[in-house]
């Protein structure tokens, strides 16, 4: 009997969605014979109020497996999850936004009035007007991660996650597992460049202006080091996995430093703190990285990590 | 007694709307809305970034054209920045960008518009969807997830991520493309090209003549159109001017940097997302009758604008095309068959560019200072044209951002389409799920 799964986005983009069609031929071998989509709004037309439309609240079908993508920013949002968290066995926050917060949790550096104020009253195209209200769903206080308003069963980071996790994950729960996660890993763990222990030039970390040094057709394993290079790279900080099991760090393999789309190696790990050490350890000075509280959260903002900075008093 | 049909999620689209459909006593459409329910803030949460930074962030708009923002905000940066890239790195831009657009244009046809016209605008909803056509043809299923994938892949291989990526930089690339990989690629993007020549041709065939009814009727408007063209006319998707179209077919072109002048953004207080207008042309009015500074974005606008395509098949598309419905098309449904002969057109561009000697060449990237300055770098995307217009101040840090981006200008005309569907297919208060998927196809045309 196929396995029902059910499928949401919240404050997303869809790029996890993506990242699932990505899982390429195979997706033909699980749907529809091992997995039934009975919720998908990308690929299925099922509805929260019903087929003609007139439920009174959001419904969503009951399913063994369900996925969450997006991070919560509004009420609906909120809604959504709490739906589907009633509906499904086994809730998977798919993607960085889900598990972390994820790129538009970078919002919470902000109060929500200075974001509205932005769009609805400050752009150089709009005539100045209120911000909408009318039907659309209300901000809720913060971006938050799934987490942060239902249970969840199985994280699944990335920005996006790899398709081969997002296949292996399937498979372990049609197997009847009920668990899964990534390695405590880091992305250096994964990266095979050269390492002499040192930054290559002077303790200032170099924005990425230039490009860093390498020699075209050569393997990555023979490149020097990026952050010792002197770029930031999110590498020592961030999770392993976005090449999936095995393979170079996707940023790297196009000679760029990675900026930890995968979020903290794990739940507790506070990436600013630990950056600081890694680039000591390498003789590097973090006052040189300017934007550093949104660099170094900058696919974690959820979970508190990311508020408004109080405003200096006026003189 | 009136009526509200709330339609939610709209379905086999690329983002979260409701549509609301108000009926009468008498069980006829009153009003329909299009509500976009969700605002992310990027104008805001990017102020205070640093300018080489936001290739990146932004790219995060959109999980299915990410690269169409990426490289219109790696533009914006060489303005801020005031450098000038190699030609190599504007190449591998453009060959990016192509092979970025096939397998999306793949997707929204098989995948998301194909459902209603395969398995039917009024087929059950079980089965209106991939796996229904799955299930009734195999064989064609297996070969379109088989070429989707495949063509994402591409730049998986490549440049490590086909999904947010990170090799567009202020300056150029970071990455050059290697002899053998260019040969691998040319060998795929003509496969790609053979795939695209099939799905027109089974299109035109199979699928619109059997339309032509909902074609000539559904969701039809008439509106201006907004595209990029070269300076001679030509259908470009990376550099241009912006050539923005009255329904009665004269036209503006104009520089990325004059775009304020053109367009303005009109909001309704019951959506989150804005709908620009051509300011010059009036006061905002989405009166389906006497609409007024309303116009639209993606392929069909943008072969509407275009006075050729770049390559043979593709030109040869259009004038068929044109033969057939004139220039400008308005039928909303066109926008499956434009959708096409741009497939096309990216193949085609593909090969040309993977046919550049200069495509290997190794200088990819011109060394950026930073300094203060303000720039306005667009792209079309498939959804349309994005405008990115950064100021940074001279620590290289982002003062003020303004998007104007792809779907966005679609909004006012989706929301007069879907009135116009709900109008033509409800009536007396007859309706069942086929009929309101009706309304909703008419949306899809518009891949939102």
């Amino acid at each position: 009997m196929a396995v029902g799964v059910s499928s949401e986005w919240l404050n997303a983009c869809s790029g996890c969605e993506i990242s699932i069609l990505n899982i390429g031929d195979a997706l033909l071998d699980l749907i529809p014979s091992k997995l039934t989509l009975v919720h998908i709004p990308a690929l299925v037309d099922s509805k929260y109020y019903g087929p003609l439309g007139d439920g009174s609240h959001v419904t969503l079908p009951e399913a063994t497996v369900g996925f969450l993508s997006g991070a919560v920013r509004n009420q609906e949002h909120k809604e959504v999850a709490e739906e589907m968290r009633k509906k499904v066995k086994i809730l998977v926050a798919l993607g960085t936004c889900a598990t972390n917060g994820g790129i538009p949790a970078q919002a919470n550096m902000w109060p929500n009035q200075d974001i509205f104020d932005k769009v609805y009253k400050n752009s150089v195209t709009t005539e100045p007007v209120e911000t909408p209200q009318d039907t659309v769903p209300s901000y809720t206080d913060r971006v938050m991660a799934v987490d942060e308003v239902v249970n969840v069963d199985i994280y699944m980071p990335g920005c996006p996650p790899h398709p081969d996790l997002i296949a292996e994950a399937v498979l372990a729960l049609l197997d009847g597992k009920t668990e899964w996660k990534l390695d405590e890993r880091s992305v250096c763990d994964t990266c095979p460049v050269v390492r002499e222990k040192k930054a290559a030039g002077g303790a200032d970390i170099k924005r990425m202006l230039q490009n860093v040094t390498y020699t075209p057709g050569e393997p990555v394993s023979q490149m020097r080091c990026i952050m010792e290079q002197g770029a930031l790279c999110m590498g020592a900080v961030t999770k392993a996995g976005c090449a999936g099991k095995t393979g170079i760090p996707r940023c790297i393999q196009a000679y760029m430093p990675c900026e930890g789309c995968f979020g903290p190696i794990r739940k507790t790990a506070n990436p600013l703190i630990d950056m600081v050490s890694a680039l000591s350890s390498i003789g590097q000075n973090i006052n040189s990285l300017l934007d550093r509280r949104a660099v170094l959260n900058r696919f974690c903002g959820a979970h508190g990590k990311l508020r408004p900075l109080p405003t200096p008093p006026k003189r | 007694m009136s009526t509200l049909i709330n339609i939610q999620p709209v379905t086999r689209i690329e983002g979260h709307a409701r549509v609301a459909i108000h009926l009468d006593q008498d069980g006829n459409v009153a009003d329909a809305k299009f509500h976009v329910m969700a605002l992310r803030g990027f104008e805001k949460f990017t102020e205070g970034r640093l300018v080489e930074d936001m290739p990146r962030i932004v790219a995060r708009i959109c999980g299915i054209c990410p690269w169409n923002h990426h490289l219109a905000s790696a533009k914006a940066t060489d303005k801020v920045f005031g450098v000038e890239i190699p030609p190599t790195a504007e190449k591998l831009r453009r060959l990016a960008q192509h092979l970025a657009w096939i397998p999306d244009k793949l997707l929204h046809f098989y995948f998301l518009a194909a459902p209603d016209l395969l398995m039917g605008l009024n087929s059950d909803p079980s089965v209106r969807n991939i796996v229904g056509i799955a299930v009734q043809n195999p064989d064609l299923a297996k070969k379109v997830v088989h070429m989707r994938h495949k063509g994402a892949h591409l730049l998986e291989k490549w440049l490590g991520k086909v999904i947010h990526p990170m090799a567009a930089v202020p300056g150029g690339f970071s990455k050059p493309l290697l002899e053998d990989q260019r040969v691998e690629f040319l060998g795929e993007t003509r496969e790609q090209l053979e795939f695209a020549k099939f799905t027109i041709k089974f299109a035109k065939e199979n699928v619109f003549p059997k339309y032509m009814d909902e074609i000539k009727t559904l969701g039809v408007i008439k509106t201006g159109f907004i595209g990029t063209v070269r300076s001679d006319g030509t259908h470009d998707i990376y550099d241009g001017n912006i050539r923005l179209m009255k329904p009665d077919g004269a036209y503006d072109d104009f520089s990325y940097d004059e775009y304020t002048d053109y367009l303005g953004e009109h909001v309704e207080p019951w959506s989150y997302a804005k709908m620009p207008y051509a300011k010059k042309w009036g006061a905002f009015s989405m009166d389906l009758d006497h609409p007024v500074g309303i116009y639209r974005s993606n392929a069909l606008s943008r072969i509407n604008v275009c006075d050729r395509m770049p390559g043979p098949e593709a030109q040869m598309e259009l004038e068929e095309f044109r033969k057939s419905f004139g220039r400008p098309a308005q039928y909303t449904l066109l926008y499956h068959w434009a959708r096409l002969i741009e497939l096309v057109n990216n193949c085609e561009e593909a090969i040309r560019l993977l046919e550049d000697p200069e495509i290997t060449g190794r200088e990819i990237r011109t060394p950026v200072k930073v300094k203060a300055g303000r720039g306005v770098g667009c792209v079309e995307a498939p959804r349309g044209t994005l405008i990115h217009d950064y100021t940074g101040d001279d620590k290289g840090l982002i003062t003020n951002v303004n998007l104007i981006v792809g779907t966005t200008h679609n909004q006012a005309p989706i929301n007069m389409s879907i009135k116009q569907a709900a109008k033509l297919v409800i009536q007396n208060g007859k309706y069942d799920q086929g009929t309101l998927n009706h309304i909703e196809a008419a949306i899809r045309a518009y891949d939102p």
